[in-house]
């Protein structure tokens, strides 16, 4: 009778970290079965043996063999620590090479299980800004970005570049792949593809402060001719993606509708990795460079001024703010990105 | 925000009347209740003229055994409070689904639950796991008191001024919205302009020290003061558990308190340690925090596997199977519990390779433990299992610890990682080892110990209640969390659109209140067993005919733990001595040389929370001066040289007689 309710809740929802819809999920997926039957391997028995003791060796129960000197059997020892360890160098060996194929850094090689990725197959690039508290989506290839929803083509190798604007976040598509952290000032790979077309969700998995509960995008996998539709109906936005625009969806916001951008600046992703989306701001890659070369001496003391852009949730007054290093050289117009209309962007679809 | 006169700022740095939260109803009402409770209390004690010896006999007591029981009262009085932040959690979650966003706005929530985890672990776990440390470990090893005794109330009443801290956020300011270990850039002053990351902080900063120097202290205890006769491979499981502990408090929380000086001197003075540009790096604080944070759940876990250790062996009536690799275990898991911290971020993007070998040797660390499981098993073979409170504790633990193992296993394999970390699968999974080991540990030795501290039994049938609530209760409240973390619901979040995960928040929620329910019962347990003291008595000493030396003083040891100090041939030494029919000495008393209590830690403590207080609040000449202040007070207690006195023989002899007497009519009863 109890088990009615309980079946039906299995049943009624979705377990989507057991049912991914991507290639790398479901890897993940085998992986937690199979390391999960390895150690119920020894701790079934351990359960069982505690509880036959516990009732065995009862005090009431004076049928039991009682030995209060009992304490050392060499054999035994030899099983206690020979046992667990078999099971770990089990365990380790598969741990070793999964990390190794499933490292989000790596390409893909396979599509999956049964189809291996050609060398002709180029992936889909997508990079991806954790923003407060939102998701930037550029498609490089395609010159356009979209906030909170991204479009992929199934059964497509899609290669992920990852930063944040201000704080750390994590960011995760359960159905399609484990998640990598975003982070300001640094960059991280993910590599993954989706099998089957349908609605998924994305959300941010590390605590990123306030607005961090409605961080969540729509993710879609679409067939070839859906997502070229889909990649239209993008294009036909008017607004352009440029620094200026940058900096204000950059402002913190909340539940922020889908947003399209049918045009984006080149090199916009990596002015956001260096910190410099402000033209006034010296790019990261810059300050190192100098820096490396021994850095400018006192002028560079006096080549500071007052931050405003990446910290947007500041509530110090300017005067209070931190400083930040001023571009050394202007920064020249900017420039949008013309994709070719007709060539292949990714896959064997066309 | 108006501008404040420049006088004003000086005398009171950030602190406005804004600060206190007169707008926000619930936290009004906490107020209110706990001043009632406040007030209701200091009234009692007043009406029963007991200021005098709570001073005198408590606070400024360098007893190692009243500075545990207060350790003990901390912990209770934190648990509580860590509850009340767990249970408005999982009311949040219960109800804030689509049009409904609950009733905490995410200001509130999110210091909610960065409050409950620093609670739990630093002001409930530590001051349990310190203070059943501090009790226990002199009794055990035959010790007149710790090596430093001035220095163990130095320690808790820092440990205290943390709490205090802690909980002062709660009414003037609020507390940080970052998580329990305040990951930078978020915790840095950009993104946390306020002052609830500085109350983290310099609560733990303060009662970081405290552990430190406790940490130091019973290291130096077990090392040094052992009786004679007690070798390494002589000591009991628990002291060895202890010691190693110590061991990694000292090593590990010199780190901590590091890595929160780096992060205040970004939040500061303006350096650029953790910030996003000028060179910082959030991947070093994230690094950092977790090379202190991992040892430190062995720091925890450790004593309490020590103390499964005493209860499953004196239950079973039988040694302690395979005591020796027992204590190499131990030892192999505080050597590799340094070599795992990256497991924490898994996700961070560290190389395959990198990977693998944390998430290995993380792996290594469950055959140790797994052994160790297995020695309780063949602990119990053949042995006459009497199932008192303490042992029910020590079975619930061994059912539910080894599934948190199991999932802990599971989180170690990165590629799983990626798809379950900051999971609620990851939430349920160090619920699992913490409440399963930790907390089920802590009530093991609570009960196993009581009539030794008491010197009368504590109730068993509400111990019954109040264990089988919790257990229950956690697996209700718990296991919800696997399932939501395997159809991929993250931590931390305050409001969900997915009507369908809702049911499962709300068996969370039962959970929660069954184990609220246990957490009532084990203070009623408490107070019927004051009650019924005299139908629970203990005379003995030795109810639970135990085997280590703590057994063979009276319940409560005298001041002096015992007038001569054990001579110890064996591992379980009191067991030994029982069995060889050893004799109590009842003449030859010589004087007993002891320590003498003194304010100087609580004085010493108070300055440092005030200190940490003008930090917070950048009231700086008041920074300065209780830091000067500190100094000062510091230099004066140097000057005290009435540091001891001794007991005389006759008032020893007197004390001694009176057990005699007691243990001899209890003799002719028995016979």
């Amino acid at each position: 009778m109890l088990l009615f309710p309980l079946v039906f809740l299995l049943a009624g929802c979705d377990w989507v970290v057991l049912r991914p819809s991507g290639d790398i999920a479901m890897q993940q997926r085998d992986l937690i079965v199979v390391s999960t039957v390895l150690m119920l391997l020894i701790v079934l028995p351990v359960m069982a043996l505690t509880a036959l003791f516990a009732w065995r060796y009862r005090q009431s129960n004076k049928e039991a063999t009682y030995d209060p000197e009992w304490h050392h059997s060499t054999q035994l020892e030899l099983v206690i620590w020979s046992a667990p360890l078999l099971i770990i160098i089990a365990l380790g060996a598969v741990t070793w090479i999964a990390t190794h194929t499933l490292d989000p850094f790596r390409p893909l090689d396979r599509i999956d299980a049964q189809r291996a990725v050609t060398a002709d197959m180029k992936p889909l690039k997508v990079q991806v800004v954790a923003m407060d508290w939102k998701w930037l989506f550029i498609y490089p290839d395609y010159g356009i970005a979209s906030v909170n929803e991204m479009a992929a083509p199934v059964d497509v190798p899609i290669e992920f570049s990852i930063t944040a604007s201000t704080v750390m976040n994590s960011f995760f598509i359960p159905a399609l792949a484990g998640q990598i952290y975003a982070m300001p000032a640094m960059e991280t790979k993910l590599h993954a593809v989706i099998n089957k077309a349908g609605d998924y969700e994305g959300f941010s998995a590390n605590y990123s402060g306030h607005g961090f509960s409605h961080m969540r995008f729509r993710f879609a996998g679409m067939s070839g001719a859906d997502f070229d539709g889909w990649v239209a109906k993008v294009r036909e936005a008017k607004d352009p993606l440029n620094r200026e625009e940058y900096q204000r969806l950059d402002q913190p916001s909340e539940r922020v509708p889908v947003r399209h951008y049918g045009s984006t600046m080149a090199g916009l992703f990596d002015a956001v990795v260096n910190l410099c989306v402000d033209p006034n701001k010296m790019c990261m890659r810059d300050m190192m460079a100098i820096d490396a070369r021994g850095g400018l001496g006192l002028a560079g003391v006096y080549n500071v001024s007052r931050l405003s852009y990446d910290r947007p949730r500041t509530q110090v007054s300017r005067a209070q703010a931190e400083a930040f290093v001023l571009s050394l050289c202007q920064v020249g117009p900017e420039i949008m990105i013309s994709p070719a209309a007709d060539a292949p962007m990714y896959g064997l679809l066309r | 925000m108006q501008e404040r006169s420049e006088l004003m700022q000086t005398l009171f740095g950030r602190l406005t009347l804004e600060a206190i939260p007169y707008h926000d109803p619930i936290l009004v009402g906490t107020f209110m209740a706990t001043a009632i409770l406040g007030m209701s209390l200091l009234a009692y004690i007043t009406r029963k003229r007991a200021w005098g010896t709570l001073w005198n006999d408590w606070f400024c007591s360098i007893d190692h055994k009243k500075i545990g029981v207060m350790y003990m009262i901390l912990g209770i009085v934190m648990l509580l409070r860590g509850f009340a932040d767990a249970i408005m959690m999982r009311a949040q979650q219960a109800f804030a689904f689509g049009d409904s966003m609950g009733y905490l706005p995410p200001h509130h929530y999110d210091q909610i639950f960065t409050a409950h985890g620093v609670i739990m672990i630093f002001f409930v776990a530590m001051p349990f796991v310190t203070g059943l440390m501090n009790y226990v470990v002199p009794l055990q090893i035959g010790a007149r008191d710790v090596a430093f005794p001035f220095l163990n109330n130095f320690s808790f009443w820092m440990t205290t001024a943390g709490a205090v801290l802690v909980m002062m956020s709660l009414f003037v300011g609020e507390f940080a919205q970052t998580g329990w270990l305040a990951y930078p850039p978020l915790s840095g002053i950009d993104y946390s302009p306020t002052v609830g990351v500085d109350y983290y902080i310099w609560a733990l900063q303060i009662a970081g020290v405290g552990t430190l120097l406790s940490g130091v202290n019973l290291l130096v205890t077990i090392v040094k003061m052992r009786a004679p006769g007690m070798t390494l491979m002589k000591m009991p499981v628990f002291t060895w558990t202890a010691l190693c502990t110590n061991v990694l408090i000292v090593a590990a929380f010199p780190v901590l308190t590091a890595v929160l000086g780096l992060l205040s001197l970004d939040r500061y003075v303006g350096t650029n340690f953790f910030t996003n540009d000028f060179g910082g790096n959030a991947m070093m604080y994230v690094n950092l925090i977790w090379i202190w944070g991992h040892p430190e759940v062995y720091i925890l876990i450790l004593p309490l596997f020590g103390v499964f250790s005493e209860v499953v062996s004196t239950f079973s009536g039988k040694r302690l199977f395979g005591y020796t690799s027992m204590v190499y275990a131990t030892v192999v898991i505080t050597i590799l519990s340094y070599l795992v911290w990256l497991h924490h971020f898994f996700t961070m993007g560290s190389g395959a390779s990198v990977n693998s070998f944390f998430g290995i040797t993380t792996m290594i660390i469950s055959i140790p433990t797994g052994a160790k499981m297995f020695n309780w098993l063949f602990t119990m073979y053949r042995g006459r299992i009497k199932f008192d409170v303490p042992m029910l504790w020590t079975m619930g633990f061994m059912f539910t610890f080894v599934i948190g193992g199991m999932t802990g296993v599971l989180l170690a394999v990165p590629p799983a990682d990626f798809v379950l970390h900051n999971s609620l699968f990851l939430i349920a999974h160090f619920h699992n080892v913490i409440i399963g080991g930790v907390v089920f540990g802590v009530f093991a030795g609570i009960n196993y110990w009581f009539p030794k501290v008491a010197g009368f039994k504590l109730d068993e049938y509400w111990g019954k209640v109040s264990f089988w609530f919790w257990l229950v209760g956690f697996w209700v409240a718990f296991a919800p969390l696997y399932v939501l973390g395997l159809m991929g619901v993250t931590r931390r979040v305050s409001h969900f659109e997915d009507m369908t995960l809702q049911i499962w928040f709300q068996i969370a929620a039962v959970g929660a209140v069954l184990i609220g329910v246990g957490i009532l019962a084990f203070l009623v347990q408490i107070f019927v067993s004051i009650r019924r003291r005299d139908s629970l008595r203990d005379e003995t000493g030795d109810p639970w005919n135990g085997r280590t030396p703590e057994w063979a003083t009276s319940s409560p040891p005298p001041a002096y733990n015992f007038a001569f100090t054990p001579r110890v041939h064996d591992q379980d030494a009191w067991y030994d001595m029982k069995r060889r029919g050893h004799q109590r000495p009842t003449s030859g008393f010589v004087d007993i040389h002891m320590p003498r209590n003194t304010a100087a830690g609580i004085v010493l403590a108070g300055i440092s929370m005030l200190c940490g207080f003008a930090l917070i609040w950048h009231i700086w000449w008041l920074a300065a001066a209780s830091f000067f202040g500190l100094i000062a007070a510091s230099i004066i207690h140097t000057f005290n040289y009435d540091r001891d006195y001794h007991i005389h023989a006759d008032e020893v002899s007197s004390v001694e007689d009176q057990r005699t007497r007691k243990l001899s009519a209890l003799q002719k009863a028995g016979a």
